[in-house]
């Protein structure tokens, strides 16, 4: 049986674009209904109280502030490292891609820092309705920024060697990971307004 | 987005800057805004279309969507669609 997947790095005669970009851009439709499904729940909850508090007056709106410009910057080196491949410079590659991996593990060190203080004060997930969303949102968001590093880390490493057989695919292979990473910025882009300043 | 010239791809470089800007711009609205404590359907107003215009720009510019091929904005409007519907049907009754 032939197991070999095609058009992984030539765009398909009919879609246009690679199976890969296809794929991974559906599993990113489905992403969004995952999240959504919570933020559904989240306008549910908070129409339905009685009373909710305001986000800043439990929150730190510096420290997720300063995570949001985080998360952009990462945002932007993770494209520049897709553009430095492009025009096939390996060493800005690996610098920007680097970068990514960096800003990301900033992005989580501010946010155990944002958890400990809550945890300090006793305010756990079980404390009320609003801790309850609060970690249950950030939580999965912060599983998605640990799954980005681990794949970007992949690509930067060992998953490089690609990038001598098969330029095309590794490329590919940059963009898509490319596409998870904005969307898990595009994600905190929501969470940071509604959680937060709201 | 493979098979770019050189040229293109350092045009693409030059509007990532400019949309990095942008989005660091709206950052700072955003929280600055947030200070005023505005009435609550004003604020969830200001900080939608402020988060919206944001993930506008990193969708159409830094996930390349300007420009994409139609089978996967057909994907998307339909994602929109479904989004759109799970996020208000819920709260019906509610209003």
């Amino acid at each position: 049986m032939d197991a070999t997947i095609h058009h992984i790095s030539k765009p398909h005669p009919v879609t246009g674009v690679t199976n890969s970009k296809l794929g991974t851009w559906l599993f990113l439709a489905s992403e969004v209904m995952l999240f959504g499904s919570l933020f559904s729940a989240y306008v549910l909850i908070r129409t339905g109280s009685p009373s909710w508090p305001h986000g800043w007056t439990l929150l730190n709106v510096p420290l997720a502030t300063l995570n949001t410009l985080i998360l952009i910057t990462s945002s932007v080196t993770m494209v520049m490292a897709w553009a430095s491949l492009a025009l096939k410079d390996l060493g800005k590659y690996r610098l920007y891609m680097g970068s990514t991996v960096l800003l990301g593990l900033g992005f989580l060190v501010v946010k155990s820092f944002e958890y400990g203080s809550k945890f300090a004060h006793h305010h756990y997930p079980a404390t009320d309705t609003f801790y309850a969303t609060y970690f249950t949102l950030t939580g999965l968001h912060g599983l998605h920024v640990i799954g980005g590093i681990v794949l970007n880390t992949y690509l930067l490493f060992p998953g490089s060697a690609l990038w001598k057989k098969e330029p095309d695919q590794f490329l590919g292979r940059v963009e898509a990971a490319g596409l998870y990473w904005h969307f898990v910025d595009l994600v905190w882009i929501f969470l940071f307004p509604v959680l937060y300043l709201l | 987005m493979s098979g770019l010239t050189h040229e293109e791809v350092k045009h693409h470089v030059a509007v990532y800057i400019r949309v990095f800007a942008a989005l660091m711009a709206l950052t700072v609205v955003t929280v600055g805004v947030s200070y005023l404590h505005l009435p609550l359907a004003l604020a969830i107003f200001v900080a939608l279309v402020i988060a919206t215009l944001k993930a506008g720009l990193v969708a159409a510019f830094f996930m390349h969507l300007s420009g994409e091929k139609r089978i996967i904005l057909a994907a998307l409007l339909l994602t929109v669609f479904f989004f759109i519907f799970l996020l208000i049907f819920p709260s019906l009754h509610a209003l």
